[in-house]
């Protein structure tokens, strides 16, 4: 009891963060459902890998370790980390991407609340640029792939990068929904024809479509307690509908319909979990509208003409760079200087 | 039903009023003495007409009121002075002022007052005039004198409201004059609402007050365009400028003054002093206060103004592990420096605080930006960057930024996850720009003290030469009139009290920042203090060698 208000709401940014965590299991077990749980390994890899990354840094930066290694933002980065890249990987390449995105992303620019760029997303376009290979081995859905892998084998080829005899990758992982689309019209294949493809499900990919739904779930949860406001997640997800259904509308042939967009890759993820990181996001309602619509535009437009597999990660990482512009421009009258402006 | 209005924000902390709205108000018991400060008011303070050993009656003014905006002090009851000198008093500064201590001989015995049956064919200067010489003064909280706030405006005021919400949590004393003084609350009301030719009357009351709204209801019905009007209870709902909002639907913006808007804001405590003091001659020297916390029987008290802390606590019985007392609400009252001092005309409420009710503070996190603390911002600031500028010492953003709209109502640090003492680092901010200021305003002072003294000392050689020509050339000529500085002098006096007055309130401003406490602090954070008390060092150093430059012309 210092000073007034000797008061404060019971609340807390590691329940904050907690509550986070807690929206994204609904995604998790349909993902867990849908291609075996090859997931749980990499989340338990990132969580282990950033915390003992933050207790280091924090360490070294001479920072009390209790209090903020009990906040969950280092556990709340791994997981989206670790729900961005593809679970059939060698274990290293989550454990670097952790190990950056807390220690260089999220450290070396001054910590919990001062790093720019979202620590995960960053942690991501270096794993897609330093090892695109290995980023592009989806694990294809249960009993998609022309074989399936049970548990033992894929903790096998995680821990040791070995796999079954006479299996090769190719032959158990396969491009995500977004980038088989692009790489077939790219070959001049047809829309119909493309969307008849088994990867395909009834909007978008086979499974994906479906973890997509629980991520949705889960942000209308963190929506409801309150943890995220509505800017965000609604702007972004309206926007993309809107541009992908533009182009869908005066080019079908090469452009797939707006739900598919919104059901494909990190487009849930992205609208409820990763733009909405507080941190790295604008603070007033209108610069958090004009931040994910213009998110939405990007991702739009990196998954169609760019070369990556999804845009949302280079599109939260573009808008991040604006946010301080966007505060600055859309500062919010205040109280009795309504016609001041 | 009245069209209400919202405003941004707010709060709702647990109310925490049950505990001393059950019973009556209750007359305290006479104290052992009162210390009763010459200056409880905004403005001058009063100046001392007792002295030492004199015998005064109850009512008789001690402190007669003195400039512009002051107001009179009286004995709260008769008795001897005791001592004439400074002590310390319920202020968040803890700086000592003139207080003057009274031992109360047991008659209570009054002066001879001056009633009045009626006061309406009384001229209204005359009927200010009593109110000063009453003391009458904002008993919300604010403490300005009355009489300075019932003037006729040059704008029409349309609407008197009267502030019976009472949102801060813990405080009853309001909810407690309504239910039983109501008639005199709106007979006070009626008083006013003449000397500002107010049209109407507003009184708005938070709605989890039911008895206090049905007693004002009731006693309102028998005025004409007056109404009581239930309010949403949330925090800071009592604030004048919200419940003016929600009233009337006008923003009032800091720095513009209500009436330029119509409106004129009054507490119902002090609508029922200023009743009391023309209708009655009574001066102020008693209010209710609340006093509940960590204490056996929270209750209100009608307590004489001067009774020392420890003794009106004592009556509801303080508890064990009490830790400090805490003067107003738990959202904006201030921690005193001691229980000695006397209750004053400010003191609403008084919260034994335990750790039990006010745990230490938290570990305090970084700003994550979650905007919690913007979303229930009353004033619509953006009190994470607020608080990003003032930690950053960039006081011209923070200004930029609308850092003297914020009301200090602590809404935001009650909210924030991260468990930032946001005010504290908003009134840091305000007092560093004050003291900026000053020392802007002394420096300014002192380069035009010089160039003013350079100027003269050429005129007076240019003169002197001057007369000198002329005695040579005409020897049989008049002397020349005496040279005068008097008048050029006048702004420099003018100009150094404003320095002063603007010094004093960096002052009082910089010594509410104090922390009272490191505990549980991160290193950072101590780091962070350290520089805030150098800071305040040097604050207080620019206040020094901006008062030793005193004119010596
Ligand atoms: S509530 Fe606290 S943590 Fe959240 S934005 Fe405001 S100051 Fe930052
Ligand atoms: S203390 Fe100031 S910034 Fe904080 S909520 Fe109140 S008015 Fe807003």
């Amino acid at each position: 009891m210092l000073f007034s208000p000797y008061i404060t709401k019971p609340d807390s940014v590691s329940k904050i963060m907690l509550q986070v965590l807690f929206a994204l299991i609904p995604g998790v077990i349909l993902y867990v459902w849908f291609y075996g749980p090859a997931i749980l390994v990499s989340i338990l890899l990132a969580s282990v890998t950033g915390l003992s990354t933050e207790a280091l840094m924090l360490k070294l930066r001479k920072r009390p370790i209790a209090p903020f290694l009990k906040d969950n933002s280092a556990l709340l980065t791994a997981w989206l980390l670790a729900l961005s890249i593809p679970p059939l990987a060698p274990w290293w390449l989550i454990v670097v991407g952790t190990m950056f995105a807390i220690a260089i992303a999220k450290h070396l620019y001054g910590g919990l609340g001062s790093n720019p760029f979202n620590p995960a997303m960053i942690g991501y376009a270096v794993l897609i640029i330093s090892f695109p290979s290995q980023m592009t081995h989806w694990l294809a859905p249960v009993g998609l792939g022309s074989a399936g892998l049970d548990f033992q084998s894929q903790l096998n080829y995680i821990l040791k990068g070995a796999l079954p005899d006479g299996l090769t990758l190719d032959g158990v992982t396969m491009a995500t929904p977004l980038d088989t689309l692009k790489t077939q019209l790219h070959m001049n294949g047809q829309m119909q024809s493309i969307l008849e493809m088994p990867i395909y499900g009834r909007v978008a990919g086979v499974g994906s479509e479906w973890v997509s739904l629980g991520f949705l779930l889960g942000g209308l949860y963190l929506y409801l307690r309150r943890i995220i406001s509505w800017h965000i997640p609604a702007v972004f997800l309206i926007t993309l509908f809107a541009i992908s259904g533009a182009f869908h509308l005066i080019d079908p042939a090469r452009h797939a319909g707006p739900l598919f967009q919104l059901f494909s890759g990190a487009s849930m993820l992205g609208a409820f979990f990763i733009l909405t990181d507080p941190i790295t996001s604008p603070a007033t309602p209108r610069g958090r509208m004009i931040f994910a619509s213009g998110a939405a535009i990007l991702t739009y437009l990196i998954r169609v003409y760019g070369g990556f597999p999804d845009g949302v990660a280079f599109a939260t990482l573009l808008m991040n760079i604006c946010v301080p512009l966007i505060d600055a421009w859309t500062q919010p009258a205040v109280f009795g200087r309504k016609d001041e402006r | 039903m009245r069209k209400l209005y919202t405003f941004h924000g707010g709060v709702h902390p647990d109310t925490c009023k049950a505990q001393s709205n059950g019973r009556p108000i209750a007359k305290a018991k006479l104290p052992s003495k009162l210390v009763i400060p010459l200056r409880q008011h905004v403005g001058h303070g009063a100046r001392v007409v007792v002295e030492v050993g004199e015998h005064v009656k109850k009512g008789q003014i001690i402190g007669q009121a003195e400039g512009h905006v002051s107001s009179s002090v009286h004995a709260s009851t008769s008795g001897t002075i005791a001592a004439i000198d400074m002590q310390p008093v319920a202020h968040p500064s803890g700086l000592p002022e003139l207080c003057v201590t009274l031992i109360p001989d047991g008659l209570d015995e009054w002066v001879t007052l001056e009633p009045l049956e009626d006061w309406r064919g009384i001229p209204h200067s005359d009927l200010r005039h009593r109110l000063r010489n009453a003391g009458v003064v904002g008993l919300g909280g604010a403490v300005f004198p009355s009489d300075m706030k019932l003037y006729a405006h040059k704008h029409k005021i349309r609407t008197l409201v009267l502030n019976g919400a009472e949102c801060e949590p813990y405080i009853t004393c309001d909810d407690l004059l309504m239910r039983e003084r109501a008639e005199e609350i709106l007979m006070g009301a009626e008083l006013m609402r003449e000397l500002l030719h107010a049209d109407e009357v507003l009184i708005g009351i938070e709605d989890n007050k039911p008895e206090a709204i049905a007693a004002m209801q009731n006693a309102a019905s028998k005025h004409s365009s007056m109404e009581a009007i239930a309010v949403p209870t949330i925090y800071p709902g009592g604030g004048a400028k919200q419940l003016i909002r929600v009233l009337t639907g006008i923003e009032v913006a800091a720095g513009v003054r209500s009436t330029d808007l119509g409106v004129q804001c009054f507490n119902v405590g002090t609508a029922y002093s200023a009743w009391r003091a023309i209708r009655f001659g009574e001066p102020l020297i008693s209010r209710i206060v609340t006093v509940t916390g960590n204490v056996a029987s929270p209750q209100n008290f009608e307590a004489l103004i001067g009774t020392p802390i420890a003794e009106l606590i004592a009556e509801a019985g303080q508890l064990p592990g009490t830790t400090g007392i805490i003067m107003g609400g738990p959202m904006m009252g201030v921690l005193l420096p001691s229980d000695k001092a006397g209750v004053i005309k400010a003191t609403n409420c008084l919260i034994a605080a335990s750790d039990a009710l006010f745990p230490p503070p938290k570990p305090v996190l970084p700003c994550i930006r979650c905007t919690r603390c913007a979303e229930v911002c009353p004033a619509e600031l953006q009190p994470q960057d607020l608080y990003w500028f003032a930690r950053a010492k960039n006081l011209a953003k923070a200004e930029d930024y609308h850092l003297f709209d914020c009301i200090e109502c602590g809404a935001c640090s009650y909210v924030c996850p991260s468990n930032i003492p946001l005010v504290q680092y908003y009134r840091f901010a305000k007092s560093e720009i004050w003291a900026q200021q000053a020392g802007q305003k002394a420096a300014d002072a002192a380069r035009e003290r010089h160039e003013f003294r350079e100027s003269r000392l050429e005129r007076e050689k240019r003169e002197k030469a001057e007369k000198l020509a002329a005695k040579e050339k005409a020897a049989a000529k008049g002397a020349s009139p005496p040279v005068t500085d008097k008048q050029n002098a006048e702004p420099v006096d003018e100009m150094q009290r404003k320095i002063q007055a603007a010094i004093d309130q960096a002052k009082a401003q910089a010594a509410t920042v104090k922390p009272r406490n490191t505990e549980q602090l991160t290193p950072q954070q101590m780091a962070e203090i350290a520089e805030i008390e150098a800071r305040r060092a040097r604050i207080r150093e620019i206040a020094q060698a901006s008062t030793d430059a005193q004119p010596r012309e």
